[in-house]
């Protein structure tokens, strides 16, 4: 039972991480991750609306019809969000509008969806919490890693420490859109080569939305 | 001064903030359906149509009903519930009037409900107080953007599948890094619109 639990907090922590792995919710990736304290402010805000809708979701299993499952699933992942939004525009106003539009739009990240649908309306609540937190840290670690590349070599700093020293030119292209695009690229490029010495499984491509 | 501010919307909504390459809202449609021009041509047009109609609908939403009952905050709430609903409504009054459009963009529509870009341009269009007409522009605006980016980067694809690319490196990775590089270029279009 509690080997079930930790292996599907570990699922989504690293096997099928959301970013790396699936390449799923990849607005708010490239959108917020011009440094790395957005890029845990975003992870941390997906991870508790992951966690509470696939608590949520999975308790009520075998009251929701098939049918009506969608329309009932976004309700739940909605009222979530807008949690998540009140407290940050009451507790953390300036990071509340660094992220902007992003956040209300945790609604239609499919990350939230997909676990809903693939795992919390099939399996117990613990499950599904553990399943919720390891994507979501899952989330979060990507979204540090790519917040902290970016801004490492787009600003010089990690975390608003700087790195480089005054004397470093900073890649400004790096922080702006373009540079979202083509550093995810290379970074899932890089970890693809990397796990494919270890093993033969990389990125395949697939139609989904 | 209504005729210009429409034509700055216009312009900055398909190429100087284009939703795709500058803004990141529908990203998910741009990798999924865009390895052929015309699916990825299908899927603009479905998202222009809804994303037309979404921007009037929740702009009514908005002002006739959640700001005289004082509930803004079930905003995000209520949006999605509107774009879920009218994306099936738009798909059973195809389905019925057009079987070819219906069987050409089909699979598309009930897609379209998790496309960002068409809740980030209701909650856009809140935020920056347009009126109607200016929220019906910039929803038609952004999604001709969107269709002209998705379009461009299918043709692209469609080309990259011939080339040698390293193995690490096929699927996602270069699809993002030739984003990447479109991106480059319309961030030639900044500074067109104040």
């Amino acid at each position: 039972m509690m080997k079930g639990v930790i292996k599907d907090f570990l699922n989504g922590l690293w096997n099928e991480n959301p970013t790396f792995r699936l390449v799923i919710g990849m607005c708010p990736t490239l959108a917020v991750t011009t440094n790395a304290v957005n890029g845990v402010a975003m992870g941390l805000a997906a991870a508790f609306v992951l966690v509470g809708s696939n608590a949520m979701i999975s308790a009520m299993r075998n009251f929701i019809s098939p049918k009506i499952r969608m329309p009932a699933f976004v309700v739940v992942i909605a009222s979530f969000v807008t949690i998540v939004g009140m407290v940050m525009k009451a507790f953390l106003p300036a990071l509340d509008r660094s992220l902007g539009i992003f956040i209300p739009l945790i609604v239609v990240n499919c990350i939230i969806m997909a676990r809903a649908e693939a795992f919390a309306s099939k399996q117990p609540v613990l499950n599904s919490i553990a399943d919720g937190l390891g994507m979501g840290l899952g989330f979060t670690l990507a979204l540090v890693m790519l917040g902290s590349i970016r801004e490492l070599l787009g600003n010089g700093t990690i975390f608003g420490l700087n790195v480089f020293g005054a004397s470093y030119e900073p890649a400004l292209l790096i922080i702006m859109p373009p540079g979202a695009f083509i550093t995810l690229g290379l970074l899932i490029g890089l970890i693809n080569l990397l796990t494919r010495k270890s093993k033969e499984s990389s990125v395949k491509e697939g139609d989904r939305q | 001064m209504s005729a210009t501010r429409l034509f700055y919307i216009i312009v900055s909504g398909i190429l100087v903030n284009n939703f795709l390459m500058s803004r990141f809202l529908g990203i998910c449609p741009f990798l999924g359906v865009s390895k052929k021009v015309e699916t990825a041509f299908s899927m603009g047009i479905a998202v222009t149509f809804v994303m037309g109609m979404a921007s009037v609908v929740t702009y009514i939403v908005q002002y006739a009903l959640l700001e005289p009952l004082g509930l803004e905050y079930l905003q995000t709430i209520a949006f999605i519930l509107v774009i879920a609903t009218l994306v099936q409504f738009v798909e059973m009054v195809i389905q019925k009037t057009s079987p070819t459009l219906y069987r050409a963009l089909g699979i598309y529509l009930p897609l379209i409900t998790t496309n960002c870009a068409v809740l980030g341009v209701t909650l856009l269009n809140m935020q920056y107080t347009y009126n109607l007409i200016e929220s019906l522009v910039n929803g038609i605006a952004g999604a001709l953007g969107f269709t002209l980016a998705i379009v461009l980067f299918a043709a692209i694809r469609e080309q990259m599948e011939f080339a040698p690319i390293p193995e690490s490196m096929k699927g996602f990775p270069i699809a993002l890094v030739s984003a990447g590089l479109m991106s480059l270029a319309f961030l030639g279009f900044q500074g067109l619109v104040k």
